[in-house]
């Protein structure tokens, strides 16, 4: 029998959308890393040229040319870098604050769990991104309040994730006979029940990218993201509107740049998902 | 003729990520009007799916019945039209007795609208033709007629299993019920179409033994009041010594072996029921298992599939499936080294 | 004939919640257990679901915490104590899950949880840690390839073997055997009850054994305990309490069995009913709802368990003789 990750490698390959998914999202790993070799016009991150401004799509400049007579094709792929740095940074802190709570809340339960719970719920209670633009609106449009926005009001969901896990592992026998054996519970909880609940927090954290990109672009086309001329996509967006809707390429590249990567992040938490939970609880138990 | 149910040569398999595992190979079995077979065998043996092959309720599309046939008083189940076998065999002639009497129950409904439903479609007293019968399942009527006759048939029958205020218990929810108490239920409800088999599957593996000898008390003495035959599987070798008129054993899909109770008990030939009765504890301690393990089903071993593990094993059990040999009256062995045994 | 370990009127009681969490009564799961397991025996522990003989033995490992009695193991009093004070004790007190298998941790390798109680409660070296591991691995049966293995790519069996060889590394004195062979095929019951009298023998261990199964206890215990909701109601040698039981509850069980080879049991069983909804027990001796000698007495006064003959049983008319035989 094949090991297990080996034979969920071969699953996943089979599995079209999650391919799909891993592709767009190398793509646009790729665009950020190359974007000064990729994009046909680097320069026109910082530099402008008016007369060039708003063109249509040609030979040329294959998305057209925004209100600076930027290359459009060229600030999509630069956006790419900011787009990625505020996803992985926000979305990290967002995993080492909820990870921790949701463990420590589920192992211990009673009033550690309502306490941290009740924290949580109060996040929750708030839409995510209406709480992300006050929070942003009060501290000042930078990519670093962005960030912090986005990490405060999204911990909440992957806490209440790893305390259903936490919990319902926890009645597993292993970890009773761990706990029995007379492990500390620093040990059970970091050694014995954070790899086992490991495969949700991916799936949950790929498809918390796709939403995290989403309301950052929701937080730049509301101006509090990076200040101008910072070739964010959401910014971009806001940008268009009032060139709408003669210059449509102005705010269809952004927009499809942005559906792309949350989309292509969704398929691949939908792969992943189905790769790694009956995956790993199937390798658990033997074949008849 | 006296046969009821006569498996013959039945091969199937089901189609699992490692391949196709060969659940049942050639399996025969008979079973006589009124009689109660013991079906035991350990885990993996198939007698669970052979049950289940009986009663037409395995999984359509992983499931690859590659041959033989299932004659049910004279017709083969296996090419019978899908409605005529539901209407007319699978909870009518044939009624099933699960090991788990609580998931057989909707947790939702109370037991007696539970088992009024089951009367409503599989009462003794519906009929099977007429111009109703053809029609769609939602708008069929219940007379009320047949219904209260229905009703006070359900409450002999409670009655008969031993359960105190029959009223009482229909309007329960089946969570407020002893395991005990759902097992006698699921009893009545599998009498109560009057069928001619009966299949009970580790009835009694869930419960206390205490229980469990009421239970089985309670089976036997139905079965032989009512003339109905039992098809009784476990891998408790007492429990199938207690009711069971004859034993047939089953490994690793294959059957070895069928004889009346007390000839399997005393006087059993093939090698593996040998080593199993032998395993069972006793007060002196001297207690043997069987080395190896049980085969893997995908790539099973050729011929008789206990070869590996017999200690008279030779080169013809490996290549081929032993025939079928009488040994004694009623006492049927698929092997070609069984013990030799001095006559009784 | 030195008593390891010691349980002094043990009770444990959970609460039983109705809606809005009110409480509406207790369970009581033990109900005032006492018994000593002397050094070296295998002592079994019998009875039915809800008679309370799991719940036992996790109180005494210290997975519940009794609500009143004592405990003493090892000259201490273990009932109670702070889960880390507790630790120590527990190197030499070892439980063993009816699946040992199941006690692993699917995604470690075996040699990594063979490790674990090591690395816990000792502050041996790696290397001397690894002769450790092979030694057991070695005395389970067990070839030392295994070490690299994941548990679901080793048999069902071996994985049951892996699991002791962890309780092993500790080098216990005591070790709780929980339904070690309930749901096993009767060849593989053969084989792990051989293993378990091989590791005995082996490393000089005390079982108490935890089961439903009459035949497996009376072929491996030299002495028997029998429970019923909640207390022990006879104990004593395994013959006497097979050939002569005295308690009712006793009798009926062992008249529960099948018997290959003899009379059929079901057609004259005579225990009826169903024990009692443990949240209510009745007043007095709990038996009473269903036993055929019930009087009065046994309504006022509930029964303590005292010497007839070679054992110990909580009756107030343990001196009649059985009402049927077994």
């Amino acid at each position: 029998m094949k090991t297990g990750w080996r034979q969920a490698l071969s699953k996943f390959v089979r599995d079209r959308a999650a391919l799909i998914g891993s592709v767009i999202i190398l793509g646009l790993i790729l665009c950020a890393i190359f974007a000064p070799y990729l994009a046909p016009f680097p320069d026109d991150v910082y530099e402008f040229h008016t007369s060039n401004r708003l063109r249509a799509p040609d030979g040329v400049h294959y998305f057209g040319t925004d209100r600076m007579g930027s290359d459009v094709l060229s600030r999509i792929l630069f956006g790419a870098r900011i787009t990625i740095m505020i996803a992985v940074i926000a979305i990290s802190i967002t995993v080492a604050i909820g990870v921790p709570i949701g463990l420590i809340a589920g192992y211990y339960g009673k009033w550690p769990s309502d306490a941290l719970m009740r924290v949580s719920d109060i996040f929750l209670a708030i839409p995510q991104v209406v709480l992300a633009i006050a929070i942003a609106q009060t501290l000042g449009p930078s990519i670093e309040n962005v960030i912090l926005a986005l990490s405060a009001t999204y911990w909440p969901f992957w806490a209440r994730l790893v305390y259903a896990e936490t919990r319902s592992v926890k009645n597993e026998i292993f970890i009773e006979s761990a706990i029995a054996l007379g492990a500390p519970p620093w040990r059970v909880m970091l050694l014995h029940v954070l790899p086992n609940i490991a495969s949700a927090i991916i799936v949950r954290t790929s498809i918390g990218m796709g939403n995290t990109i989403l309301t950052a672009a929701i937080l730049g086309f509301l101006g509090l993201g990076a200040p101008p001329p910072a070739p964010e996509w959401g910014r971009m967006i806001a940008e268009s509107r009032e060139f709408l809707p003669e210059a449509w390429w102005y705010a269809t590249a952004p927009g499809l740049a942005i559906f792309l990567v949350v989309m292509g992040f969704n398929l691949l938490g939908d792969g992943l998902r189905d790769i790694l939970d009956p995956r790993i609880r199937r390798a658990a138990s033997r074949e008849e | 003729m006296a046969e009821l149910l006569a498996v013959r040569d039945l091969t199937l398999g089901f189609h699992t990520d490692a391949g196709l595992a060969r659940v049942l190979d050639g399996v025969n079995l008979t079973i006589d009007r009124g009689q109660v077979m013991g079906l035991v065998g350990e885990s993996g043996c198939g007698k669970t799916t052979l049950a289940r092959a009986v009663l037409g309720v395995l999984p359509r599309h992983v499931t690859d019945i590659s041959g033989g046939s299932i004659r049910f008083k004279g017709r083969d189940l296996l090419a019978l039209a899908p409605d005529v076998l539901s209407r007319e065999v699978c909870g009518r002639a044939i009624t099933f007795i699960p090991q788990d009497p609580y998931g057989s129950f909707n947790p939702v409904f109370t037991v007696g609208t539970q088992i009024m439903e089951i009367m409503k479609w599989k009462s003794p007293r519906r009929e099977a033709i007429g111009w109703q019968a053809g029609m769609p399942a939602l708008l069929q009527t219940y007379p009320a007629e047949r219904r209260r006759a229905d009703r006070d048939a359900v409450l002999k029958l409670l009655d008969a299993v031993q359960l105190p205020q029959p009223e009482q218990i229909l309007r329960k929810y089946p969570h407020e019920l002893s395991g005990g108490q759902r097992q006698r239920l699921m009893i009545a409800m599998a009498l109560l179409p009057e069928p001619d088999l009966v299949i009970a599957d580790e009835p009694t593996t869930a419960l206390d033994v205490t229980i469990q000898a009421q239970i089985l008390g309670l089976i036997r003495r139905l079965a032989t009041e009512r003339g109905v035959a039992v098809l009784f599987t476990t891998h408790d070798l007492g429990t199938a010594y207690e009711i069971c008129d004859a034993v047939t054993v089953m490994y690793a899909g294959q059957d070895v072996e069928s004889a009346p109770t007390d000839v399997f008990f005393t006087r059993c030939v093939h090698p593996y029921t040998d080593r199993l009765l032998a395993s069972l504890p006793r007060p002196d301690g001297k207690v043997a298992g069987i080395p190896g393990e049980v085969p893997s089903l995908v790539t099973p071993p050729p011929g008789c599939r206990f070869h590996p593990r017999c200690d008279s094993a030779a080169a013809d059990c490996r290549a081929a499936r032993p025939p079928e040999t009488a040994s004694g009256a009623g006492h049927r062995v698929r092997c070609f080294h069984p013990r030799v045994r001095a006559a009784a | 004939m030195n008593a390891i370990l010691q349980v002094r009127d043990l009770q444990r009681h959970f609460p039983i919640r109705g809606a809005f969490n009110r409480q509406l009564g207790w369970i009581r799961a033990l109900d005032g257990v006492s018994f000593d397991l002397i050094q070296g025996e295998i002592l079994g522990l019998v009875g039915e679901s809800g008679c309370g003989k799991s719940t036992l033995g996790k109180t005494i490992m210290g997975i519940h915490r009794p609500d009143a009695g004592a405990i003493h193991f090892e000259g201490i009093n273990i009932a109670g104590l702070e889960p880390r004070a507790h630790r120590s004790v527990r190197r030499h007190l070892q439980y063993a899950y009816q699946d040992p298998g199941a006690s692993l941790d699917p995604r470690w390798k075996i040699g990594r949880s063979l490790h674990e109680p090591l690395i816990i409660h000792t502050n041996l070296s790696t290397a001397e840690r690894e002769v450790r591991v092979r030694e057991i691995l070695r005395a389970v049966g067990l070839p030392e390839g295994h070490l690299d293995l994941y548990p679901h790519e080793i048999s069902g069996g071996q994985q049951r073997r892996v699991g002791l060889a962890r309780i092993l590394t500790l080098q216990p004195r005591v070790v709780i055997l929980d339904e070690p062979t309930s749901g096993l095929d009767v060849s593989v019951q053969a084989t792990v009850l051989t293993l378990f009298r091989e590791l005995r023998a082996a490393f000089n261990l005390t079982y108490m054994l935890i089961s439903h199964d009459l035949a497996v206890v009376r072929m491996m215990c030299q002495r028997v305990a029998v429970m019923y909701l909640g207390k022990i109601v006879e104990i004593g040698p395994t013959a006497d309490i097979f050939e002569r039981p005295r308690h009712p509850y006793t009798q009926s069980l062992l008249a529960a069995i099948p018997q290959i080879g003899g009379k059929r049991i079901t057609r004259d069983f005579w225990l009826k009913g169903e024990p009692p909804d443990p949240g209510k027990l009745p007043s007095g001796c709990r038996f009473r709802t269903r036993c055929p000698r019930a009087e009065a007495l046994c309504a006022e006064t509930e029964p303590e368990l005292r010497l007839i003959g070679a054992q110990h049983a909580a009756c107030h008319f343990a001196e009649l003789d059985s009402l049927r035989s077994a």
